[in-house]
């Protein structure tokens, strides 16, 4: 009964918030079970060491201190900061080159069309096609590299290369997200301020980083900082492609906690892995959210 | 006259970026066409010197592709159901109805957005040994039916719609559910479609949750069923191309059918999925 009171004012309110609470209670009951529960339990299996098949047994920090007293695990991070810092970049550059002169030009829809198509299909799928064409000695791209007299390397199955051909596969996969948000983003600027700069006689160079850069930072910035957690969360590619190989050279922190999970059935460990990917991801957002208003210009 | 050179090279560049955008999805379709002794041909036909139509019948007969390709669309199905309707109906309460702790909730929600699966993957594996649903459609269907993006994309929406309508048939006597059925949802509809793309595009190309979840043959998403293929067919391009052709279609027919959706939807929302 007393419940019941503080629910509201009176029976009208009270009416209201018994109906809010039972709006959001089917959603709250698998967010609880498949997002909360885990969540929490990831953070406390990181403290122990289980095997699922004998009792779990606290370790305190000693997952933490094996991951970075373990070659591979380091390996797996350096890999997966050579594939963000690949694929981020790239699909920036060239997702604004593009959207910008898709933006000035009229009959746009084909380019838009195919241009964002690859995003859209599965990753597994796209890293199948693209092993296709990495084949070796048989394959599409060694033969048009030999064609303009470029020596192809065994893309994939040199540990100098496999990690360039999957960045190099991601991007013809992830241009379509930054493409299209950014070309959103450009939508977004006033024609009048161009207008204004041409009677002023600015060029187009000058346009390009006087008004389209400043005006459309939030836009890139945003398209970074999803680009960036989303790059190290880098797993499918890796999959198909090489099976994190050759020599380990493609193996990502996402693929080293599936091996350690689920070939190794290491749930202490693997969870502890598991936590330091959401540190990594939590800094990049907190980041973003200390310095979006230094970067970037809003006011116009 | 220099202006029409510059138009000319503009598109002299847009179209070698075309090229190489749609080259891939050129060698798939090609390839997969290809007779087997025609695969390892260099230097490579773009068209294949005989066109090889058999490719498909033998990955849906040799492979129970049919199945995968079944598991996929009644996973998927489900899933953007249940998506649809949890989320929307939390999304109202959170849009339109004042009860203690709401905000605190929405606050949680919207805390969890930046949470990586892989963090939560390995509880969610054990909690699905534990309820005995180990390799089943449930473990499949219901951990992506949850997510806060959906809620948050639904509230956005709800919260733009004017109210007048919802008041004066609040002041008719309506309860809470029938507003929300009769009046909201249907206004909601270009919210719901660009929910239900998305999470169209988010079950049928998940690939590391079934990977984990998933053991018998038989219950195989179609992306799950390709990686494997690469195993049993090796070098066998042809068919692996045909079965990667397949799984990939129905992501490329409903990007044709609801363009802007998808658009709006990965613009808006910023989301990878």
């Amino acid at each position: 009964m007393l419940l019941y009171k503080k629910l509201g004012q009176n029976d009208l309110e009270r009416k209201q918030a018994i109906a809010g609470y039972l709006f959001i209670l089917p959603n709250l009951i698998g967010f609880f079970i498949f997002v909360f529960v885990p969540l929490i339990a990831s953070f406390i299996l990181s403290f122990f060491s289980w095997d699922l098949v004998n009792e779990p047994t606290y370790v305190g920090l000693e997952n933490f201190k094996m991951m970075f007293s373990r070659p591979l695990f380091c390996k797996t991070l350096l890999n997966t900061i050579y594939y963000t810092f690949g694929v981020v970049p790239l699909t920036i550059i060239l997702g604004l080159f593009l959207a910008v002169l898709v933006n000035n030009t009229k009959k746009n829809f084909v380019y838009k069309f195919s241009f964002f198509m690859p995003y859209l299909i599965p990753m597994v799928g796209a890293a199948l096609i693209w092993q296709s064409i990495y084949m070796p000695n048989f394959g599409i791209l060694v033969y048009l590299l030999d064609k303009i007299g470029i020596n192809s390397p065994q893309w994939l199955s040199d540990p100098n290369w496999a990690m360039p051909a999957i960045i190099i596969m991601s991007v013809w996969k992830s241009i379509g997200f930054t493409f299209i948000v950014l070309l959103a983003g450009l939508q977004g600027i006033p024609a009048r301020y161009y207008e204004a700069a041409r009677i002023d006689g600015a060029s187009p160079i000058q346009q390009f980083f006087k008004i389209t850069v400043p005006l459309l930072t939030p836009t890139i910035f945003f398209a970074v900082v999803i680009s960036m957690i989303d790059s190290f969360k880098v797993f499918d590619q890796a999959f198909i492609l090489t099976k994190g190989g050759p020599a380990d050279a493609t193996k990502t922190l996402v693929y080293y906690i599936y091996t350690q999970g689920f070939e190794y059935f290491r749930m202490g460990y693997a969870s502890s892995i598991g936590w330091f990917l959401l540190i990594i991801i939590f800094t990049i957002t907190v980041f973003q959210f200390i310095y979006q208003r230094k970067w970037v210009s809003y006011d116009l | 006259m220099t202006f029409n050179l510059k138009k000319i090279i503009k598109h002299l560049i847009l179209l070698i970026f075309l090229f190489i955008m749609l080259g891939p999805f050129l060698w798939l379709i090609s390839t997969s066409l290809k007779e087997f002794g025609d695969v390892f041909n260099y230097p490579p036909e773009i068209i294949p010197k005989t066109i090889s139509w058999q490719n498909f019948e033998r990955v849906f007969t040799s492979f129970s592709l049919v199945r995968y390709f079944l598991n996929s669309i009644f996973v998927t199905f489900v899933r953007t159901l249940g998506t649809l309707l949890t989320s929307s109906l939390a999304a109202y309460a959170f849009a339109r109805l004042k009860f203690p702790g709401r905000d605190k909730i929405f606050i949680l929600y919207l805390a969890t957005l930046m949470i990586p699966f892989q963090v939560v993957m390995i509880p969610l594996f054990i909690i699905m040994k534990y309820f005995g649903w180990v390799d089943s459609y449930q473990a499949l269907i219901l951990p992506g039916v949850f997510n806060a993006l959906g809620v948050f994309l639904l509230r956005q929406f709800f919260i733009s719609l004017p109210k007048s309508l919802e008041e004066s048939a609040f002041i008719d006597g309506a309860s809470y559910f029938v507003i929300f059925s009769r009046i909201i949802l249907p206004l909601a509809k270009p919210g719901l479609a660009t929910l239900s793309v998305l999470s169209f595009l988010w079950s049928w190309n998940d690939f590391l949750w079934p990977l984990i979840i998933i053991d018998s043959d038989t219950m195989n998403t179609i992306t799950l069923a390709i990686s494997k293929f690469q195993g049993y067919y090796f070098t066998e391009w042809n068919l692996l191309m045909a079965a990667t052709l397949i799984a990939l279609l129905p992501t490329i027919i409903v990007y044709i059918c609801a363009q802007n959706y998808f658009v709006e939807g990965i613009a808006a929302s910023g989301t990878k999925y």
